[in-house]
């Protein structure tokens, strides 16, 4: 038995809005070992992207604890955490989220510069010659179509070899035929670098293509298919 | 782990892709560093040049000044100088000039030169060899300037006092050619052996006694300055060496261009009031890319860096720019304060000036841009997934205060700098910090009225535009600071002007007096009066002037007072001068309108001692009050006497005014000359009563008042347009800072306006809408500094120059209203894409 990638016990998120203690994720537990595919599923504020924020670092939660590949995130500080983001996590978003500023193949680049990886270059180019973007290296983003984008930021988030990648909503700005070939990247890109892929949606083909699956539904777990 | 080429990488890249409106930013920092640059490097031009010519402006090595003739002691030791060295004397005092043959008369500046004067420097005649010939005959050489008012010429005849010469040329150039010291009227040279011949040197004339010296190498001025200081004092002799007069002047014309230098620091703050504000819609509009960077693991510290690295970036190409700018900039102020300078200014490159402008320019911009850019630090990672809550982020951040320390402290410090003392420095910072203060808070305040109480009655355009205000991400705050913040320095400067110049208009009134008649002996006065009457001339109560020295103050004998006051720089007219000068006194026996009794009892009539009135800055200086003892030197006679009173006196008035005023019997007998005013409106009658006085009494002077008022305004003038010419700095920052924020909200502007179209709106009612918005603005910003200007512009005619203060209405109407115009007109040139472009063309564009 390996030991599990990433880890959640009784995890919960209380914020304060508008003066009233606002709770939208109560008690989540669960583990998942690595190289898995996992799918949260759930409709509109339910809490999938508070936990997804949780579980990789970017917020602290009220209460409970996250261990990402045996680290405890929660005894880690703002500075301590993006360095783990930098080793271990790659992201991909649902609205894309490239850098305007920057060509296709320096958005991909960045995690790399970010560790002080020699050979960012070429292996950013690899990268987009995978995902089918090879001479597109000096387009900006927005010389890009939204598909196209999206297979930079899958680049992006695969460049660095990560343990986890975490996906949110990564085909909900894209037409379902779109959709589905980056869905396969991320597919194929799982088996061949065993990452451990955390997939945020509310489409349930596409949950479906995961190992498990994980509903919620007002910040709690309704349902969990490896239960 | 990340190396530091990332956050140079991203920096680079980050440069690469700023857009246009970040190079507007560059150009404001430019601007102020040109400025800058211009009047720093000028600075040190000026400083070369009175290093340069220093000696040449002194004539001398040594020379020595005295307000009466030289003693015997003093004569000895002269004769001692004169032995190892070249000497030369020079006589200086007033007296009236005019040609026979034409109908002029001008008081003149006399200079009665004696031996070899200057020693260095050249007076430049024309005829070339008219000084030279000087000496030989019963010549004069005149400015240029009397020619013109006497309407003479070089060959001409001409009378001064009881003497008469031959003009035998003109003086082209002579060092020391500063402004103000001919603002009394033309020089003339005159031949030191024809003096008495004038008969001008009676009892009561203003005199100053110059010796020069030219030293063998073996002498050094310093040294023997430092010997012969001291007993020198007690003869109420000063000493100026070549060091003296440079370090003088360094003081003066530092002082000049410190406060061009501050004007121009305005355009540079300015500037980075346009960096703060553009950076923080720089920061608005990166907060996604800044989330996402910390995502993929980017620390703050190192977001934080790649955006100050850029700021810094920038910063560097405006400075650069802006310093060339600034050097070629430089040359035209020598033109611009030309008859100011008493030395040639050569322009040429200061290195320092230029790296200090360089230094400048780069820390304001950094500095001003760090506030905003600490919020990056903030930014959360999560924002990449979703907007985050409201309450996610700390109230309170420790760095943001460090960051404001050290925007006030730059900005102490660079005042500091420009003006060379600290406490100026801070009063100037504090000036400025307090303006922009209440600009901001009015600004805030309109804001908040906008929000709370639009009437919800108003017209749709009126209610949209003024809503426009306080919409998120709205730039009012940054509009009212720069568009207020150009208006207070305009309506200050204005204010400042009018009011000087108000207060040179001595001839102003029909019933001032414009003339002013001195220097007439007792014997005279009933003739004299006479004269006046003959003409049909008001003339005002005749009051006798008796010159004396101190001799004693509350029992310390003025000898011992000046051999023991510090300071070895003699030529700084603090405590030992007050005890060396002359003092011009008077006796009567009421208070004039122009003084205030403020200590003591005003007592007329005779007593014994006899009872004076001293002014209390002098009373204060000199550390007597009511009741101590002051024994005068009255023409070699001793005049003891008691504080009776002490006044404060309005001396902006022009009328005789007096430090010390005796009670009556104490000076009837004394010495004295006679003063008296009269008015004549028309000047060719001034003329002609003036021409008359000057044949009838050549020792009485008659000074012109519109004269020496025209002179004085035009000083004005050149101040003025200097200040001016700095001040443009600062408005055209202001413009760009202006454009620069209204660009920034642009394209939220033209799709707001799209939308409106979309939903039926005319393009006049969007243009009403932008209007309503701008007029606003402009309102508020351009009334709120021109009440600030008038709080400054009186805050400088009470402090600074002691006088009235008075707002003119109609001008200040005028200024306003086009502040607003502008503005209003460019808020409308910044929309005009609204309605020129199809709404779906425009909604399409996302």
């Amino acid at each position: 038995m390996h030991t599990a990638m990433l880890r959640c016990q009784s995890l919960g998120r209380t914020y304060r809005s508008g003066g009233r203690d606002l709770t939208v994720l109560k008690d989540i537990t669960f583990s998942l070992e690595p190289g898995g595919f996992l799918a949260i599923l759930g409709p509109s504020g339910s809490g999938k992207t508070t936990l997804l924020g949780l579980l990789a670092g970017l917020d602290r939660p009220s209460t409970g604890s996250v261990h990402l590949d045996g680290q405890d995130l929660g005894a880690l500080n703002e500075d301590q955490r993006a360095r783990v983001r930098a080793e271990k996590i790659g992201f991909v978003f649902q609205a894309f989220q490239l850098i305007p500023t920057l060509t296709a193949q320096e958005n991909v680049r960045v995690p790399l510069e970010l560790r002080g990886e020699p050979g960012a270059a070429g292996r950013a180019s690899e990268l987009l010659d995978r995902v089918g973007l090879a001479g597109r290296e000096h387009h900006y983003p927005s010389q890009l179509s939204g598909g196209e984008q999206q297979r930079v930021a899958l680049a992006r988030g695969f460049s660095i070899r990560p343990k986890v990648l975490f996906a949110d909503e990564p085909t909900g700005n894209l037409d379902a035929k779109t959709g589905a070939t980056i869905i396969d990247l991320m597919v194929s890109l799982n088996r061949d670098l065993g990452t451990t892929l955390v997939l945020v949606t509310h489409d349930l083909d596409l949950a479906g293509r995961a190992h498990r699956t994980l509903r919620l539904a007002d910040g709690q777990v309704v349902s969990d298919s490896a239960a | 782990m990340k190396g530091p080429g990332f956050v140079l990488r991203m920096a680079g890249r980050e440069l690469r892709a700023a857009p246009r409106r970040l190079m507007l930013l560059t150009a404001t920092v430019a601007i102020g560093v040109a400025a800058l640059v211009a009047i720093n490097s000028f600075t040190d031009n000026l400083r070369d040049s009175v290093r340069q010519q220093a000696r040449a402006l002194l004539g001398a090595d040594l020379a020595l000044v005295s307000r009466q003739p030289f003693s015997p002691r003093v004569e000895a030791l002269l004769d001692t100088l004169s032995r190892q060295s070249r000497s030369s004397r020079v006589t200086s005092f007033a007296g009236m000039a005019y040609v026979p043959r034409t109908s002029g008369t001008r008081l003149v500046q006399v200079a009665a030169v004696e031996g070899g004067f200057p020693f260095y420097g050249e007076i430049r005649t024309d005829p070339r060899q008219a000084w030279s010939q000087l000496q030989s005959g019963r010549h004069v050489i005149v400015d240029p300037s009397l020619l013109t008012a006497l309407d003479a010429r070089v060959g001409d005849t001409i009378a001064l006092g009881e003497g008469r010469f031959v003009i035998s040329g003109t003086v082209q150039s002579a060092p020391s050619d500063a402004g103000t010291r001919f603002a009394l009227g033309p020089r003339i040279y005159i031949p030191a052996s024809r003096l008495d011949e004038t008969r001008l040197l009676g009892v009561g004339s203003r005199v100053e006694y110059e010796a020069f010296f030219q030293l063998p190498g073996n002498l050094s001025a310093q040294a023997l300055a430092d010997r012969y200081r001291p007993p020198l004092r007690s003869e109420r002799v000063r000493i100026r060496t070549v060091a003296d007069d440079q370090r003088n002047l360094n003081d003066v014309l530092t002082r000049l261009t410190g406060y061009l230098g501050l004007v121009a620091l305005i355009a540079l703050l300015l500037g980075g009031i346009g960096v703060a504000s553009a950076t923080v819609v720089f920061v608005r509009q990166r907060a996604q890319s800044v989330a996402v960077l910390r995502c993929l693991g980017a620390t703050a510290g190192a977001v934080l860096a790649i955006y100050i690295i850029e700021a810094g970036a920038m910063a560097v190409v405006g400075s650069a720019a802006g310093a060339l700018a600034g050097v070629g900039l430089q040359r035209m102020l020598p033109g611009l304060l030309a008859g100011m300078l008493p030395v040639d200014v050569t322009p040429t490159i200061s290195w320092s000036a230029v790296g200090l402008g360089l230094g400048m320019g780069v820390w304001v911009a950094v500095v001003f841009a760090l506030l905003p850019l600490l919020a990056v630090r903030r930014i959360s990672p999560l924002a990449a997934l979703r907007r985050p809550y409201d309450a996610e982020r700390p109230s309170h951040d420790r760095w943001w205060l460090v960051g404001a320390a050290a925007v006030a402290a730059s900005m102490v410090a660079l005042a500091a700098y420009q003006v060379g003392s600290w406490r100026q420095g801070a009063i100037f910072a504090g000036g400025v910090a307090a303006a922009l203060l209440i600009l901001w808070l009015a600004s805030w305040l309109l804001t908040r009225a906008m929000r709370r109480w639009l009437p919800s009655g108003w017209p749709y355009v009126w209610r949209q535009g003024l809503a426009n205000l306080h919409r998120p991400a709205n730039q009012t705050v940054t509009l009212v600071l720069a568009i207020g913040f150009g208006a207070f320095l305009l309506g200050t400067l204005y204010l400042v002007q009018h009011n000087l110049l108000q207060q040179l208009r001595l001839t102003g009134g029909p019933a001032r007096p414009n003339l002013v008649l001195f220097d007439i002996q007792p014997d005279q006065l009933p003739l004299v009066e006479r004269e006046l009457q003959t003409a049909g001339l008001v003339m005002s109560q005749p009051t006798p002037i008796v010159p004396m020295r101190m001799r004693s103050v509350k029992g310390r004998p003025v000898t011992e007072l000046l051999a023991s006051t510090p300071g070895r720089d003699e030529t700084n007219r603090s405590n030992a001068w007050i005890y060396r000068r002359e003092y011009r006194s008077t006796y009567r026996d009421s208070v004039v309108p122009s003084e205030r009794v403020v200590a003591g009892r005003w007592t007329p009539g005779r007593a014994s001692p006899a009872r004076i009135s001293i002014e209390q800055d002098l009373a204060r200086e000199l550390g007597v009050t009511v009741g101590d003892e002051i024994v005068w030197d009255v023409q070699g006679v001793p005049v003891i006497s008691r504080v009776g009173s002490l006044r404060e006196v309005n001396w902006a008035r022009f009328e005789p005014n007096f430090f010390v005023v005796f009670s009556s019997g104490a000076l009837e007998s004394a010495p004295q000359t006679y003063v008296t005013l009269t008015r004549i409106s028309d000047p060719a009658a001034r003329g002609v009563f003036q021409r008359r006085l000057a044949e009838r009494f050549g020792n009485v002077s008659t000074l012109d008042l519109s004269l020496l008022q025209e002179a004085l305004e035009r000083l004005v003038d050149r101040v003025v347009l200097a200040i001016r010419f700095m001040a443009l700095f600062s408005l055209a920052v202001g413009t760009l800072v202006l454009i620069g924020a209204l660009a920034t909200s642009r394209f939220q502007r033209v799709r707001e306006g799209a939308l409106l179209r979309t939903l039926g709106a005319t393009s006049g009612q969007v243009y009403r809408v932008v209007v309503a918005e701008y007029l606003s603005l402009g309102v508020l910003a351009a009334t709120v500094a021109l009440v600030l200007a008038a709080a400054a512009g009186w805050a400088v005619a009470r402090f600074m120059f002691e006088g009235p203060f008075t707002l003119p209405l109609a001008p200040m109407a005028a200024l306003t209203l086009a502040i607003v115009v502008l503005t209003v007109a460019v808020g409308l040139a910044n929309s005009r894409d609204v309605v020129r472009r199809a709404p779906l063309e425009v909604l399409r564009d996302e």
